[in-house]
Order: C-alpha cells, then structure tokens, then sequence
C-alpha cells in the first residue's frame, strides 16, 4: 500500500503513522458532554467501503493527513493536508 | 454431562458416534458408513433464539444453549459457509495467560472447557497441551513475566519460569546468542497449546444440530427489526424471520451487523497476516513467542511451521495484509531461528479483527430489549471459543451476564468504569 502525501508525493506506507477515522478532527466542547466524548474517543462507524482517516508522514514531512482510504480493497483515493481541513 | 435428543439427527440421516471402533469399521469397509456432519435444513418463520454469525462463537453459542440450556428452538445464521471467518483463519494457540481480573477467570474458564471439549462434543478438535514458552531477553520483561506468572498460578492455572538452559533444553534450535535480543529464560505454560481450528468449528456445529440447532448457511441478515426498542427478527437474503432474541456473533463485522440495530460500537476492524511454511519433520515441540519481534510460532501436525506478528495497523476488511508486515515479521523469524530461512513459505492470509479500545471483549445486552452483543476479541478470539459461546449462551437464556463476563460491559468505554487494558498502553483505537 502506498499512500500519497501532498507535500511528498506517493510514498510507502512504512512512512506512515496510523492514527484512525477522521472524527479525531472535531473534537467535542469540553462540557460536551459523555455520550459527545464517547463518540468522539469510542464509537466507530468502521464502515467495510470508504473511511477518511488521519495519517501523521511521521517518516517525511511529518504532516497530518486526511486520507479517503477504501478499507476493503486498500485504494488510496484521497489524501489531504489535515490543516486544510481544519481551517 | 450425557449427550441428549440423538432423534433429531437420526431422523435426517446425520447422527453418528465417533469411536475407535467405527474408525476401524468404516477404515475396513471402504469409509462408505460417514455422512454429513450437519442437517442443513430450511429456516422457519419463528425461533426462540437466532444468532447472526456462524462462526467458532456462534456455533459454540448454539451448543451450549442446546446442551446447557435446553434451548434448541435456535437459528444460526451465516452469510458464507459454516467457519469461513476467523475460526478458520486464525494460528490455533490456546491458551490462559491473562493477567486482569475479568479476563483472568474468563480465560481460565475456556481453558478448562477446552481440556473437556473432545468428550463433550464427540469430536476429534486436536487440542494439543504442548505447552506454550514466552521467551525473556530483558530484566524487565522476566519482572513482567514473573508477576504474570504468579497472577496465572494465582488464578489456579499453571505457569513456570525457566533460566536460559531451561529454556535451550525445551528449544534448541534457537539463536540463544543473538547479539540484538539474547534469550535469558522464559515463562512456561505447560497447559496451553494448540488446536485444529476447523474441527472446533465443525465439532460444535455438529453437536449444534444434533441437538436440534437450524444452521443456516448462504443466509446473510440484510436487516434487524426493532419496534419500540425490542428486537423483532431479522431480515435475510432467504426472508424474514421473527426472533424473541437475537445475539450478533460477526467478530470482525460487527461493525455492520450492530448498524443495522442503528448502533455503533466502540469497534475498528484491522487485519491481522498469518504465514506458515511447507511440511517439515517435527522440530519445534511448543507453542514460543517472541514478544520483542512480535513474532511467533509453533508447529502444525502436518509439519507446516505456522507463525504471525502484528497487527497491519491500519482499518482493513481485506482478508489480506501488505508486504511491508510480511517483511517484518520474517526478519523476526530469521532473528529467532536463522534456519528458518531454508524453509519456503507456502501460504500468507489475513484475518479481520474486530479491536476494541482497551483490547478486551464485549459481551453484554444492547439499549434494545433482546438484543446482545459478543464482539471486540481482538486477536485473540480462538482460545475463547468455548467459553465465549458457554457464557453468551448464559446470557441469552438467563438474560444475565455469566460470572466471568461480568466485566466486559459495552459502556465500560464510556463510563471509564472497569476498563480492562492488559497492555497497561491506554484505552484508545491507535494502541493495539
């Protein structure tokens, strides 16, 4: 598998670091509240099909990525910087 | 305890008893006398109980419901074919080495059903005590091992530490002198071993519908009917069926199976490789694990060294890994036992886990009213089989948790309550 960094082009996905699904981006208000903090820390939709998660290029750029990975045939069909998304 | 109800599969022509005796029979007559192991008959309208999964812990469920519980009134339900998931992918090690209370008396539970289960069952599941050996190369990790040792003994299982000459007696074809992870001792669990995967789940299916169990095979649950939050059925790909509790058993599609409840559960499904080589003659007797390179291995009866590593550590339904783990896990190999290296690797395949945060299992009731959940073994799944069906099937004819599963609650992530992380890493997705 490999993954593609917009910073550093289709790399090896030994460079990587895994984080999990994408929710981990918004994280709840403090007084959210416990089913919102469950949620946030817990509760997976583990969907088998398209999953957008967060990927750290730990062994290039070090960048924070927002990848749209199919899980059941590992086709990488998206990947974006995390503080575009953020912002 | 006395195997009951042999009508139902006389009536169909299934039933028969195992024995020295009929082997040597059927061996002079041509094996003409063997039939199916199993009554594949048409699901009904109306069970008392369905299971959505026919894997090992559906199949075991269903027995033990029949056998402990009188309740044969039972469907299983399976999309694929009878143990086509897990229980047939996994590496076959059975064991009872837990530290935390919860999974300590849990697993020294399934043990002892194991150390019972050929009788029980009639069948020939190859459970095999050779021992299991946890190798040490640190100060620290013989600590670690020690504690573990004393909690397993305190648990009323067994656990020996042995010194490096201990451990060369048991093992001489490792690389004791290795200069990166030099072996110091190990931790020796002389009722752990192995088992063939296949024969649990044939054995329990077989028993299961002896006793009067429907499974259904090519029979995939499109649908759970929920009215004012009480489960009604389901809906398959062969019709509906109504159901006064249903118990969802998918292991690694769990995920998918609770949607259809509208849950979502605290669950990420990764895959995990496993490899074995081809047939060789007999040269490693026990089970050995090798913590620091994520590696380890035993020996098949056929010959075929079977061994694993790590998880992929990414989400995954492929039933399939990447080479970058490949690579990985046959460094550790060639580190532990350079030999290796001359054997050939016939097979790699994965298996889809179903992770939970602290890496313990769930088994519990749902928010909706006979709807139970049996999910999150994370890689260790086979060595539970019996007890995971034993205690589900408590908790679905009981409506109330078994003793040894009272502690793995579904909401135990939500309320920080009795989190049982054996790891010591944290309780979250990332820290397998």
């Amino acid at each position: 598998m490999r993954l593609s960094c917009p910073i550093c082009g289709t790399r090896d996905v030994r460079e990587f670091y895994y984080q999990g699904a994408a929710v981990m981006l918004v994280r709840p208000a403090p007084d959210a509240g416990e089913a919102a903090w469950d949620a946030y820390l817990h509760l997976r939709e583990n969907p088998a099909g398209d999953l957008e998660e967060l990927w750290s290029h730990d062994g290039g750029c070090g960048a924070w990525l927002k990848v749209t990975r199919n899980t059941v045939t590992h086709e990488v069909k998206k990947a974006v910087l995390a503080t575009e998304v953020k912002r | 305890m006395a195997r009951g109800r042999s009508c139902v599969g006389d009536e169909m022509g299934v039933r028969m008893r195992f024995s020295g005796l009929r082997v040597l029979k059927e061996g002079l007559t041509g094996n003409k006398g063997w039939g199916p192991h199993w009554r594949s008959p048409e699901p009904k309208a109306e069970y008392d109980i369905v299971l959505i999964g026919g894997g090992g812990h559906g199949l075991a469920t269903a027995h033990y419901l029949a056998k402990v519980h009188g309740l044969t009134n039972v469907a299983v339900l399976e999309k694929g074919y009878l143990g086509g998931g897990n229980v047939g992918r996994n590496t076959t090690i059975v064991r009872a080495n837990y530290m935390l209370p919860g999974n300590s008396e849990f697993y020294s539970h399934s043990l002892k059903l194991w150390e019972g289960l050929e009788e029980d069952l009639n069948y020939n599941v190859m459970h095999s005590q050779r021992g299991i050996i946890n190798l040490v190369h640190s100060d620290g990790q013989r600590d670690a091992f020690v504690r573990r040792g004393n909690m397993m003994v305190g648990q009323g299982d067994d656990a020996e530490m042995l010194d490096t000459d201990g451990v060369r007696k048991l093992l001489p074809m490792i690389d004791f002198d290795q200069t990166r992870f030099p072996v110091f001792g190990g931790l020796y669990h002389r009722r752990g071993g192995t088992a063939r995967h296949d024969a649990v789940a044939w054995g329990f299916a077989r028993s299961a519908s002896d006793l009067g169990v429907d499974l259904i095979q090519q029979c995939e649950v499109t649908g759970i009917d929920v009215i004012n939050g009480v489960v009604k059925g389901v809906q398959t790909t062969r019709g509906p069926i109504r159901a006064k509790k249903v118990g969802m058993v998918a292991a690694g599609r769990s995920s998918q199976v609770a949607a259809m409840a509208g849950m979502r559960l605290p669950i990420e499904s990764h895959v995990l490789q496993a490899f074995v080589t081809e047939g060789l003659k007999p040269c490693l007797d026990h089970v050995v694990t090798y913590g620091m390179g994520h590696f380890y291995i035993s020996q098949s009866d056929k010959g075929g060294l079977v061994f694993g590593g790590d998880l992929d550590m990414y989400s995954s339904y492929a039933a399939r890994g990447n080479l970058p783990l490949v690579e990985h896990v046959a460094e550790a190999a060639m580190t532990l036992m350079p030999q290796i290296g001359k054997a050939r690797m016939l097979r790699s395949w994965g298996g889809i886990m179903d992770m939970s945060p602290d890496g313990s299992f769930i088994m519990d009731r749902t928010d909706i009213e006979g709807l139970f959940v049996n999910t999150g073994w994370c890689y260790g799944g086979f060595k539970a089989t019996p007890a995971s069906g034993h205690t589900f099937a408590h908790l679905l004819a009981t409506g109330n948790p078994h003793p040894t599963t009272v502690r793995h609650r579904l909401d135990r992530f939500r309320t920080g309550r009795g989190i049982m992380d054996e790891e010591s890493t944290g309780s979250q997705h990332n820290l397998h």
